[in-house]
């Protein structure tokens, strides 16, 4: 099953309504609620980053029997130097970013801790794509 | 500690409406960093912030956490305590400042995290 979203850049107002969404259908499953918080907290992560740092782009989640794999892809202006940004503390993020609670630089190393992989791909004035996977393990006795 | 003995010792004002305060949280947490909550994994946290936009409300959905307590004065708005009552996330408000807010419910023996 694929999910699709849009996500719109610098509307803090909307921000999360993704995460919110596809949280929902995971609860469906019967997956154990760490696992779910884990895929959610790195999806609202990257949604977050897309509104925060981007012109805007598009979400898919896709669920399968064995992994959830999420893609976070945006139309620019790219990030220069990735492993920078991976870094703990490495932020531009604007005030007005600041000011909604984030800007400490400490997402994307939570996306990456959150996930079982995640792989960037971006350069500076390119889009920037993010894939991330979640290895599925069900409750006991379902 | 419940939510009800939160309330009563930072004298805040539940602003979600009727809900139980039988509950128990089990640590504390304050921080007007939002990607920071998102680091957090223990349950039945008490999120304590002077944040108060939607993605305040937005991380404690998205990190499971059912309580949050806003200090020294901040209000939330209509939309954010809305989207709390969707999620099932206490809002709570108190006068008090963060360090107070903080020392009061660390003296009453509410745990830490880190
Ligand atoms: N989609 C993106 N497009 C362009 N740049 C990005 C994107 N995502 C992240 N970045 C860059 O990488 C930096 C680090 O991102 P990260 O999510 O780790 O921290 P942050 O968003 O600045 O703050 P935090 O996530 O702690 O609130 C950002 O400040 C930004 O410069
Ligand atoms: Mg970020």
């Amino acid at each position: 099953m694929t999910y699709s979203y849009d996500v719109q850049a610098k509307n803090f107002t909307r921000a999360g309504a993704v995460s919110s969404e596809f949280k929902k259908e995971l609860k469906k499953l019967n997956l154990p609620s760490a696992l779910i918080k884990r895929i959610i907290i790195a999806l609202y992560e990257g949604e977050v980053n897309v509104v925060a740092h981007s012109y805007g782009g598009s979400i898919t989640c896709t669920i399968s029997s064995e992994s959830v794999i999420i893609t976070i892809q945006d139309t620019g202006p790219g990030i220069p130097d990735i492993a920078l940004a991976m870094k703990e503390g490495f932020s531009t993020a604007s005030d007005e970013v600041r000011e909604m609670g984030f800007g400490a630089g400490m997402g994307m190393a939570n996306m990456k801790k959150n996930s079982d992989s995640l792989h960037i791909t971006s350069a500076e004035g390119k889009e920037t794509r993010i894939d991330l996977s979640f290895l599925l393990t069900f409750e006991e006795g379902t | 500690m419940t939510l009800e003995e939160v309330v009563k010792h930072v004298n805040g004002t539940v602003l979600t409406g009727e809900v139980s305060l039988t509950r128990e949280v089990e640590y504390g947490f304050s921080s007007d960093l939002m990607s920071d909550v998102l680091t957090l994994l223990d349950d039945n946290i008490l999120l304590i912030t002077g944040l108060s936009n939607n993605q305040a409300v937005r991380t404690a959905e998205m990190s499971d956490i059912h309580q949050i307590l806003f200090v020294r004065g901040k209000m939330p708005d209509k939309g954010m305590i809305q989207m709390a009552k969707e999620h099932g996330i206490t809002l709570i408000a108190t006068s008090y400042s963060m360090f107070r807010t903080s020392g009061i419910l660390y003296n009453a023996g509410l745990p830490y995290i880190y």
